[in-house]
């Protein structure tokens, strides 16, 4: 018990605690209600429409000011008008449905999500601390292993609302999230191979170390042996992300929610907030799947010439500013390209057409999974050679 | 881990297994067989074996509970009807657990390692991910290889089985 009333237990404790409410709080929720204001001002966009460019903030309801606060790019102040629609609709329950897990679902398919998050290193440190939640040597496995029990929400929630569109739904949702966790899994051994480690933050600090993997000339140089994994790495890193699509069920990989024949899938019976919490559970999946992108293939929270939180790395002349200020570029850094990888994922679903259902199992099972697992031995050998 | 911490995850375990058999409706027995994974998986963190806890919710809680789900929801099986309560049967049980409970104990009374209490780990973290894969193919590397061939044995003989049918 003497760990429980030590100095460095209630350090631990406390910084877990903030690092957790700034990650899921100040930036991951307002990253999810803004990615959805994107998704609509970005497909109105390639669809040549205008979008949702007028409301702003309700600063009129305070005495005084006459019109509301509408910056820039307008319409800024969707978000909230959406969550306060979610939030007062009614939450009507058909009779028909199976109560308990009715209820359950919706919550298992928002937690999974957030808890993934714990594993992902956002930063390199700040005032000393290491800006990972949980540093975790199994930090890769823990992400897939979370990420694999959030079928479970979507699955209960076709099997409990008692209806035909729903129920196809959810078996639909149980055997494409099977297929693609495979191929997911497969695809991201070869970066494990190269790296030599499971753990999130000895991923980062590799391609500190050596380079982004997806761009190894970030530290400066090319070696053979890096021109030599580039191949397998690019291969991976395509798998990985039609993977990543499949599992977050985004367009073209939709299919439990395709509204053309399902209406709208698992989640047909549900309204007001439990509807909101699928849609949550959606897009912070998405936001978890960029980010491990990114910690993967994108050199994490590294940008070159800049130095870590530590003051450490980069260029020489930068470390006359505290080290401080690099902490926050780095964890700005991170989310960047967190935001970056969402336009992308946006972009695809406003540019592809749905695939048919055989067509993505036959893509996932006969294809990727065996590139995926051809792309381990490619890089097992270069590795061996090139030692 | 702390002790407290340890007994609510213990009897997590405990009550989610029980809740498996005596549950009627096969879906929240599925559930409460997933629960109590979970538990389970908490307490090897307890024991600082991240990547067992890991591939115990990978594997079990995430793979194999989600297959059977999907195969109890397209089977579309009901919930069970309460049956003739049968003597010798529950008799029969009674015996069986009785006689495995003992057992135990009996070997538990042998088993002198369990006797004295652990010293703590050396380093703070262990790196069994490393660990486990080196016994795996240095001194385990024949039974790893011959069960790797059983379950493609298996694989292939579905994939005949299931084709069979299709004819």
């Amino acid at each position: 018990m003497d760990f429980l009333t030590s100095a460095d237990f209630w350090f631990l404790s406390l910084t877990s605690l903030a690092k957790t409410i700034f990650l899921i709080f100040l930036v991951v929720l307002p990253m999810v209600s803004y990615t959805v204001y994107a998704e609509r001002r970005v497909s109105a966009l390639i669809q040549d429409r205008v979008g949702p460019n007028r409301t702003g903030f309700p600063t009129s309801l305070i005495p005084g000011i006459s019109k509301d606060f509408s910056p820039f790019l307008g319409g800024l102040g969707q978000p909230v008008a959406d969550a306060m629609k979610f939030l007062l609709k009614e939450d009507f329950v058909p009779g028909h449905v199976n109560k308990l897990y009715f209820w359950l679902a919706p919550c298992l398919a928002m937690m999974p999500a957030i808890v993934t998050l714990a594993a992902i290193p956002f930063g390199s440190s700040f005032l000393g601390v290491k800006m990972v939640v949980a540093d975790i040597n199994v930090g890769l496995l823990f992400m897939f292993a979370i990420s694999s029990v959030s079928v479970y929400g979507i699955v209960l929630a076709g099997w409990s609302s008692n209806s035909k569109y729903p129920f196809l739904g959810g078996i639909r949702s149980t055997s494409q999230m099977i297929s693609y966790e495979l191929c997911m899994g497969l695809s991201a051994v070869p970066v494990l191979l190269v790296c030599g480690s499971t753990g999130l933050s000895a991923i980062v600090n590799y391609q500190v170390r050596e380079g982004w993997l997806l761009a190894p000339f970030t530290n400066g140089g090319l070696s053979f042996r890096e021109i030599a994994l580039w191949v397998p790495i690019i291969i991976a890193f395509i798998t990985f992300t039609i993977s990543m699509f499949a599992e977050t069920n985004r367009l073209p990989f939709d299919l439990p929610e395709s509204e053309t024949e399902l209406v709208a899938g698992y989640h047909t019976e549900y309204s007001s907030m439990k509807f909101a919490l699928f849609f949550l559970g959606e897009y912070t999946a998405m936001i978890a799947g960029s980010a491990l992108i990114v910690v993967l293939f994108l050199g994490g929270w590294h940008l070159p010439f800049i130095p870590d939180g530590a003051g450490q790395g980069g260029l020489a002349f930068l470390h006359a500013i505290p080290s401080w200020i690099w902490g926050l570029v780095n964890i700005t850094a991170f989310f960047a390209k967190v935001a970056v990888l969402l336009l992308v994922f946006i972009w695809v679903r406003w540019t592809l057409p749905r695939f048919r259902y055989d067509q993505l199992m036959k893509l996932g099972w006969l294809y990727l999974f065996e590139i995926a697992l051809v792309n381990i031995f490619l890089t097992a050998g270069i590795l061996a050679f090139t030692k | 881990m702390s002790p407290i911490l340890f007994y609510i995850f213990a009897a997590m375990t405990l009550v989610f297994a029980v809740a498996v058999v005596a549950n009627r409706n096969p879906v929240a027995s599925a559930l409460s067989l997933v629960v109590s994974f979970l538990g389970l998986a908490a307490l090897f963190v307890g024991l600082d074996a991240y990547f067992i806890a890991v591939i115990q919710v990978l594997v079990y809680a995430g793979a194999v509970m989600v297959l059977f789900l999907f195969i109890i929801m397209l089977l579309n099986i009901q919930a069970e009807e309460r049956r003739k309560i049968n003597v010798p049967a529950y008799a029969a049980g009674g015996l069986v657990t009785v006689a495995f409970i003992a057992q135990l104990w009996f070997v538990l009374q042998k088993f002198e390692l369990g006797k004295t209490a652990f010293a703590p780990l050396a380093e703070k973290h262990v790196d069994d991910v490393r660990n486990v894969g080196n016994t795996l193919f240095s001194t385990h590397n024949l039974p790893f290889q011959v069960i790797g061939v059983l379950i493609l044995v298996a694989t292939i003989g579905v994939v005949v089985l299931s084709k069979r049918e299709l004819k």
